[in-house]
C-alpha cells in the first residue's frame, strides 16, 4: 500500500478505488497454477472430456483415413480397372464418412456440455464467492470492475474451453496423423513436402510477436475509449446541462481516432497469417505436384501416393495455422480464468465462531466497549467508541460529514469487525453471534437504496420471504409507500426495470422502508433514510417511524432537529471520537460542538427576523 | 439482414479499400482455383507422357501462382481492415454524436448501462461482421462457385454430382440458421438475466447482507445459470450439427467421384488427372461451405447489435432545436410559466404538472416546496428545456425557451442535478466544466461559496487533487458541493438547484444559502427546499401539491394561509425552535 493511499485515506476519502486484482495483464503470469484450477473444475465433466478427445482421436483418425483410400482407389483399382474393388472402396469411403460425421456430432456435443457446465460451475462459485466476501472486498473493487470478470472473463474461458480443448487434440493429432503418414506412403517425398514447415513455424513466431504487441496497443486504447464512453454517458446529463457536448465529443473523437489506428494494425497483423499460411499451402501443393509428378516418372511413386500426400499435407499444414490461433485464445481465457479465481479466492467473511449463539428475539440492549476500528489498520477510524443503548432507547447519531457515524453502523451490522473493544447485544459479543441471526434482528434502512429488477411487490418482500400480500401491502401502507404505489401504472405488480430508475428517489426510500416494516427486527438502523425524503412525507414517515421504533432499539443517523430532538440519547461524533453526549436540552447547555452546529442552523434561518409561529392545531 | 446492411452504408466513404478488398480476394480464389486445374497437367500430360520438363515447368508455374495468390490474400487483409476499422469508427463516432444531442427523455429510455454496450460492444460486433464479410464471405461463395465452375469445365460428365450434392448443402444451413436464430435469441434473454442478477447483487451487496440474503441469491442465480447454460448447449448443439453433416454430403461426394470418375476412366473417357483435380475442388467447396457455416452464426449476432445501435442513431431528440433561434446575447433573468402542464410519456399519459403558473422576477429566490412526486424537480427541469413541456409555455426573459437557441440557454442558466455527478480529472477542472474559461481565482470562489473550499484545501494536491473515475473518492456530501460550484463558477443569469443538498450537513447547507443569498452577481435562483431555513430566506416560495401550484407567497403569507406549507414547517420546526428564532 503507497503511502499516498494513506494519506488520502486520513483526508476522509472513500476506500480505496483500485485493488491488487486491477493489475491483470492480458498474458496469465503463472499459466500452470490456472491451468490447474480450471483442470479441477473439471472434475466432474471429465469422464465427459475423456470421451470427447477420444472421439476426437477417433473422427481425427477417420478423416485421415480418406486421402489414403483416395489414393489407393486410384493406383489400385482404378488404374488396374478393378471394378469390384472400385465399388468396395468407394462403399468403404461411405462408411468411413458416415462414422466420421456420428463421431463428430458426438464429439462436439460433448465437448460443448462439459464447457458449458464447467463454466456454470466456476460462474456458481464465483457468484457465492461474492456473496460470502466482506464489504472490505467491495469498496476496494469497482462495480465495472467485478462485472467484467462476471462476464467477460467467464466468457473467454467458455469460449477456450469449448473450442480450443477440441481443437487442440484434433490438430495434434492431425499433424501427427498426417505427418506419419506422408512418412510412412513415402518418406522420401514427405521430406520434401515438409520443406515448407520450418518457414511456417519461423513466420508464425515472428508475426506472434508483432501481433501481440498489437493487440496490446490495441487493448489499451480501447480501454483508454471506453473509459471515455463511460464516463460521458454516465454522467451524459450533466454533460448535456453545462453544454459541454463540443468538448466531450472532442475527446471522444481523439480516443476512437487512436483506437482506429491502433485497431487496423493490430487486425492486419491478424490477417496476414491467413494468406501466408494460404501462400505456404499453395507452394507445397506444387512441390508435391511437381516434385511427386517427377517422382511417378522415375517410378519412385505413384500417382495414388501423391494424390494423398496433396490431402495430407493440407491436414499438416492447417492445424500449425489452428494452433497459433488458439495460442492466443488460450491465452486470454488464462488471463481471464486468473482473474475469476483471484476473486474466488479472497478470504470470504470469517465463518462464525464454533460456539457462536443463535440471537433469538433480543431485547435490545447494545453496548459499544471501548471500540477501535480502522478501514485500513494505518488510519483510525473510530476511538475508544463507548456507548450503551438501553432496550427500546433511540440513539441519535450526529456530527459532521465523515466522522464516523455510518462507520459506527457497519460495526454493528459487521459489515466490519471492530480492532479493539467489544460490542454486546443482550451482552453477547457480537463476534460470538451467528451472523445471519444477528442481521435479522436488525433492520437497516440503508443510504443506498438498492431496488431489485423484479415486481414493486417481491420487492417489498425481500424484507420477509414468506410475507403475504396483505401483509406487504400492510408494511407499504405503514411507511406511507401505499399511496404512489397504487398510482404507478400496474400497482404493486409493476415491474422496476434498470434497478428502479423509474423511480424518485424518495419513493425509492419508501419501498426500503416498508422493507424494514415488513421484516420486523428487534433493533433499527436508519441511516439518513430520510435524507432525500421532502419534507411533507418525511413527516408520514416519522409518524410510521415511531410507530415502528416503540419498543425497539433504534439507531439514527439523522440531520434534521426534529429527528434528533426526540431521542432518548443524541451521541455527537467528530473525528472518530464521541465528544459529546445527552439529550438535545442537555447538550445545548453544555455549549459545546451540538451547540455550535444548532447554532449555526439557526443562523442560516437569521435573515428572517419575524417571530415564527405555528398555528395551533392547523389542519395538514 | 436489415439492419446490418444499412450500418454497412458507412462503408461509403472508404468505398476503395472495400471495393480493393473483395477484388483482391478473387484473385486469391482464382489462383487457388488454378492450382489443381495445373496438378491435373502434370498427371495427365507430364507423368502420362514422361515429359520431365513439363512436370517441373509447371511446378514452378505453379510456385509463382501461390505467390500471387498471397500477395491478393495480403492486399485484401489491408484493406479490408482499413475499410472496416474506419467504418467501425465512423458508427461509434456518429453514435456518440447523436447521443449528445439526446433529450433527458430520450435518456430516460436507453437506459445508461445499455448506452456503454451499445457503444462499445455492439459496434464491434458490426466492425467484425464487415471484416469477415469483405474477407471470408467474399472467399467463400466465390469459392465455391469458382469450384463448382472449374469442376464442371474439368470434368462436365460428373456435373450431374454437384447438382446433386449442392442442394443438400444449401438446404443444410438454411435450414439451420432458421431453427439457430429463436434459440440464438433466447439464449440472450438469459444471459440478460444472469447479468442483471449479478449487477444488482453488486449494487445491493448490503441489501442482500443486511436482509440476510445469500442464499436465496445464490438460489435465484442457480436457476438462471442452470437455464443459461441448457440453452447454451441446445443452440450450441444445434449449429454443431453443419459440420458433420457438410463433411459427410461431401465426403460421400467424394466417394461417388470416386466410384462414376472410376468408370469413366476404366472406359477412357476421362484421364486421372482429371478425377484427381475434380476431387479438389470438391474439398475446397467443402472447406468454403464450412466456414460459411460458422460465418452465419457470427453475422447472426452481428446483426443484433446492428440492430440495437440502429435504435440509438434513430432515435430523434424529443427535444428539437428551434429554426430561427434567438441567440440571446444577454439575459436578465426573468423566467415565467404559463400554464404549463407537462408528462412524461405525452399528452394521454398522468400529468406530471398541471396549470402551472409563475413569474421568477430577475434576481428574485423562488423556493419550492412539495411532497415527493409533486413534480419540483420536472418543473426546474422545464426551465434549462431538459424537457419540452406539453402544453403552455415556459419563457425566459419574455421568450419561450423553445426559440433560444441551445447554448445560449446553458450559458444563461445554470443546473445542479440531484444526482452529483463528477468526472475524471482533478478538481480544478471538474469545476471549470462549468466554464471552461474561468480564471484559478474563480474557481476558489465558487468553491468557496459551495463551502468546498475548505475540504479542497485539505486534500494532498488542494485543486489539482486528481479524482478517480465519477470522483469515487470524494463522499456524498463533497460531491454535491463540487457540482454546485460547478454551476455557480458559470455566473449563470439563471440559478436552478434541484435538491443537490441532501448529502450536505445542516451546518454546511446553511452556509450555502447565506453564500448564494450574499452573492455579489446577480442571478434569479430557483431551489427545490426540503428545509424551512431555505425558504424562509427566499423572496417567495411555490408550495406544489400532486403536479399543481397549492400556494404561493413569502414564508409568512404561507404560514398564514397554506395548510400544506403549514404542515411542512410543523414537520422541521417547534416552539421551542421559534423560540430562539
Amino acid at each position: 500500500m503507497s503511502d499516498k493511499r494513506v494519506v488520502a485515506d486520513k483526508m476522509g476519502f472513500g476506500p480505496p478505488g483500485r485493488g491488487h486484482l486491477m493489475g491483470g495483464a492480458q498474458r496469465a503470469a503463472d499459466s500452470r497454477a490456472a491451468v490447474r484450477r480450471l483442470w479441477a473444475y473439471l472434475g466432474p465433466h471429465r469422464k465427459g472430456l475423456v470421451i470427447g478427445s477420444i472421439m476426437v482421436a477417433i473422427t481425427t483418425g477417420l478423416t485421415l483415413v480418406t486421402p489414403y483410400l483416395t489414393g489407393l482407389a486410384i493406383d489400385e483399382y482404378i488404374l488396374r480397372h478393378d471394378l469390384p474393388g472400385l465399388a468396395r472402396i468407394a462403399l468403404l469411403m461411405v462408411l468411413v464418412s458416415v462414422l466420421a460425421a456420428v463421431g463428430t456430432q458426438a464429439q462436439t456435443v460433448i465437448m460443448i456440455k462439459v464447457s458449458q457446465r464447467t463454466i456454470r460451475d466456476i460462474r456458481r462459485d464465483l457468484f457465492s464467492r461474492l456473496q460470502a466476501l466482506p464489504l472490505r472486498f467491495f469498496d476496494k473493487h469497482p462495480h465495472g470492475e467485478l462485472m467484467s470478470r462476471l462476464t467477460n472473463d467467464t466468457e473467454t474461458i467458455t469460449n477456450a474451453l469449448g473450442e480450443t480443448v477440441a481443437q487442440l487434440v484434433s490438430a495434434v493429432l492431425s499433424l501427427v496423423g498426417a505427418g506419419g503418414a506422408m512418412i510412412w506412403l513415402n518418406w522420401r517425398l514427405a521430406i520434401v513436402s515438409l520443406l515448407t514447415l520450418p518457414a511456417v513455424i519461423l513466420f508464425t513466431r515472428a508475426i506472434a510477436g508483432h501481433t501481440r504487441q498489437g493487440f496490446r496497443d490495441r487493448q489499451s486504447s480501447l480501454g483508454t475509449l471506453n473509459g471515455v464512453i463511460e464516463e460521458t454517458i454516465t454522467g451524459q446529463r450533466v454533460v448535456k446541462v453545462c453544454g459541454r457536448e463540443q468538448q466531450v465529443i472532442e475527446s471522444f473523437d481523439n480516443a476512437n481516432d487512436r483506437l482506429r489506428r491502433t485497431a487496423i494494425r493490430a487486425w492486419i497483423l491478424v490477417g496476414l497469417m491467413g494468406p501466408i499460411m494460404g501462400l505456404m499451402r499453395n507452394v507445397d501443393f506444387a512441390i508435391i505436384s511437381g516434385v511427386g509428378g517427377w517422382m511417378v516418372v522415375k517410378d519412385l511413386a505413384t500417382v495414388g501416393t501423391v494424390i494423398a500426400f496433396i490431402n495430407y499435407a493440407r491436414n499438416f499444414t492447417r492445424p500449425i495455422h489452428e494452433i497459433a490461433n488458439l495460442y492466443g485464445t488460450i491465452q486470454s481465457a488464462f488471463a481471464g480464468a486468473e482473474r475469476v479465481f483471484a476473486v474466488i479466492d479472497e478470504q470470504p467473511e470469517p465463518e462464525d465462531a464454533a460456539d457462536a449463539v443463535a440471537l433469538d428475539k433480543p431485547k435490545g440492549e447494545v453496548v459499544f466497549d471501548h471500540v477501535d476500528f480502522g478501514y485500513v489498520p494505518e488510519v483510525p477510524v473510530l476511538q475508544d467508541v463507548t456507548f450503551c443503548a438501553a432496550p427500546g432507547q433511540t440513539i441519535a447519531l450526529v456530527g459532521p460529514t465523515g466522522a464516523g457515524k455510518t462507520t459506527i453502523i457497519n460495526l454493528l451490522t459487521r459489515f466490519y469487525d471492530i480492532d479493539a473493544g467489544k460490542i454486546t447485544i443482550d451482552g453477547h459479543d457480537i463476534r460470538h453471534i451467528r451472523r445471519d441471526t444477528l442481521r435479522r434482528s436488525l433492520g437497516i434502512v440503508l443510504q443506498d437504496m438498492v431496488l431489485f429488477a423484479d415486481t414493486v411487490r417481491e420487492n417489498i418482500r425481500y424484507g420477509r420471504l414468506d410475507a403475504t400480500d396483505e401483509e406487504i401491502e400492510q408494511a407499504a401502507r405503514l411507511a406511507n409507500a401505499d399511496g404512489f404505489i397504487r398510482h404507478l401504472p400496474h400497482g404493486y405488480e409493476t415491474p422496476l426495470t434498470d434497478v428502479g430508475s423509474s423511480l424518485s428517489q424518495g419513493q425509492r426510500q419508501l419501498l426500503a422502508i416498508a422493507r424494514a416494516v415488513l421484516a420486523d427486527p428487534e433493533i433499527l438502523i436508519l441511516d439518513e433514510a430520510t435524507s432525500s425524503v421532502d419534507t411533507r412525507t418525511e413527516l408520514h414517515i416519522q409518524e410510521a417511524m415511531l410507530r415502528l421504533m416503540e419498543g425497539r432499539t433504534s439507531f439514527v443517523i439523522a440531520h434534521r432537529l426534529s429527528t434528533i430532538r426526540n431521542a432518548d440519547c443524541i451521541l455527537v461524533i467528530d473525528n472518530g471520537r464521541i465528544v459529546e453526549r445527552g439529550t438535545h436540552a442537555e447538550l445545548l447547555r453544555r455549549e459545546g460542538l451540538y451547540f455550535r452546529m444548532h447554532n449555526a442552523h439557526l443562523a442560516a434561518l437569521s435573515g428572517v427576523q419575524t417571530t415564527v409561529t405555528v398555528p395551533e392545531g392547523a389542519p395538514e | 439482414m436489415r439492419a446490418l446492411r444499412t450500418l454497412f452504408a458507412y462503408l461509403k466513404p472508404y468505398w476503395l479499400p472495400a471495393v480493393a478488398a473483395p477484388l483482391l480476394m478473387a484473385l486469391e480464389v482464382a489462383m487457388d482455383l488454378a492450382q489443381p486445374r495445373m496438378l491435373q497437367t502434370i498427371v495427365d500430360e507430364g507423368i502420362a507422357n514422361g515429359d520431365l520438363a513439363l512436370v517441373m515447368r509447371t511446378g514452378a508455374i505453379m510456385v509463382g501462382v501461390a505467390l500471387v495468390g498471397m500477395v491478393g490474400g495480403v492486399g485484401c487483409t489491408v484493406f479490408a481492415t482499413i475499410a472496416s476499422m474506419n467504418m467501425g469508427a465512423a458508427i461509434r463516432g456518429d453514435v456518440f454524436r447523436r447521443v449528445q444531442t439526446l433529450s433527458f427523455a430520450n435518456l430516460d429510455e436507453l437506459e445508461t448501462g445499455s448506452l456503454i454496450t451499445r457503444l462499445t460492444n455492439d459496434v464491434d460486433q458490426v466492425q467484425e461482421a464487415s471484416m469477415m464479410f469483405l474477407r471470408i464471405l467474399v472467399r467463400a461463395p466465390l469459392l465455391v462457385a469458382g469450384s463448382l465452375l472449374m469442376a464442371i469445365l474439368t470434368c462436365p460428365n460428373l456435373t450431374w454430382l454437384l447438382v446433386a450434392i449442392s442442394p443438400v448443402l444449401i438446404l443444410m444451413l438454411v435450414i439451420v440458421t432458421g431453427k439457430a436464430q429463436p434459440l440464438f435469441t433466447a439464449l440472450q434473454g438469459f444471459l440478460d438475466r444472469v447479468n442483471t442478477l449479478m449487477q444488482e447483487n453488486l449494487a445491493g451487496v448490503r441489501v442482500v447482507k443486511a436482509f440476510v440474503r445469500s442464499d436465496f441469491e445464490k438460489q435465484r442465480f442457480s436457476v438462471a445459470n442452470d437455464d443459461l447454460t441448457d440453452s447454451t448447449v441446445r443452440a450450441s448443439s444445434l449449429v454443431a450439427i453443419v459440420r458433420p453433416g457438410m463433411m459427410l454430403t461431401i465426403n460421400v461426394g467424394i466417394a461417388a467421384t470416386i466410384w462414376f470418375g472410376g468408370l469413366q476412366v476404366q472406359q477412357g473417357q476421362m484421364q486421372v488427372g482429371q478425377l484427381m483435380a475434380f476431387i479438389n475442388y470438391l474439398m475446397h467447396m467443402l472447406m468454403s461451405l464450412m466456414m460459411v457455416g460458422m460465418m452465419l452464426m457470427r453475422v447472426t449476432r452481428a446483426e443484433a447489435s446492428s440492430q440495437r445501435v440502429l435504435e440509438v442513431l434513430h432515435s430523434e431528440p424529443r427535444v428539437q432545436a428551434p429554426p430561427g433561434p434567438t441567440v440571446m446575447p444577454e439575459c436578465e433573468g426573468r423566467v415565467e410559466f404559463s400554464h404549463v402542464g407537462f408528462s412524461y410519456d405525452g399528452e394521454k399519459a398522468q400529468p406530471v404538472l398541471d396549470g402551472v403558473s409563475f413569474v421568477a422576477e430577475p434576481g428574485q429566490t423562488v423556493a419550492i416546496v412539495g411532497s415527493t412526486g409533486s413534480g419540483k424537480s420536472s418543473l426546474v427541469h422545464l426551465v434549462p428545456r431538459l424537457y419540452d413541456v406539453t402544453s403552455g409555455s415556459v419563457r425566459i426573459d419574455g421568450t419561450d425557451v423553445r426559440q433560444i437557441e441551445e447554448a445560449a440557454l446553458r450559458r444563461h442558466v445554470s443546473v445542479v442535478l440531484q444526482e452529483a455527478v463528477l468526472f475524471s480529472g482533478t478538481i480544478a477542472d471538474n469545476i471549470r466544466y462549468g466554464r471552461p474559461d474561468a480564471t484559478d481565482e474563480q474557481v476558489r470562489e465558487a468553491a468557496a461559496m459551495a463551502q468546498a473550499h475548505e475540504f479542497i484545501e485539505k486534500l494532498p494536491a488542494g485543486y489539482d487533487t486528481v479524482l478517480g473515475q465519477r470522483g469515487v473518492n470524494l463522499s456524498g456530501g463533497q460531491k454535491q458541493r463540487l457540482s454546485i460550484a460547478r454551476a455557480l463558477v458559470a455566473r449563470p443569469a439563471v440559478l436552478v438547484l434541484d435538491d443537490c443538498t441532501s448529502a450536505v450537513d445542516m451546518t454546511t447547507e446553511a452556509r450555502i444559502i447565506a453564500a448564494l443569498r450574499n452573492w455579489s452577481h446577480r442571478c434569479t435562483r430557483l431551489v427545490i427546499a426540503q428545509r424551512i431555513g431555505t425558504v424562509m430566506s427566499a423572496d417567495k416560495a411555490l408550495v406544489l401539491d400532486g403536479g399543481r401550484i397549492a400556494a404561493e407567497g413569502t414564508h409568512e403569507e404561507l404560514l398564514a394561509k397554506s395548510p400544506t406549507y403549514q404542515s411542512i414547517v410543523r414537520s422541521q420546526l417547534d416552539g421551542e425552535e421559534v423560540a430562539h428564532v
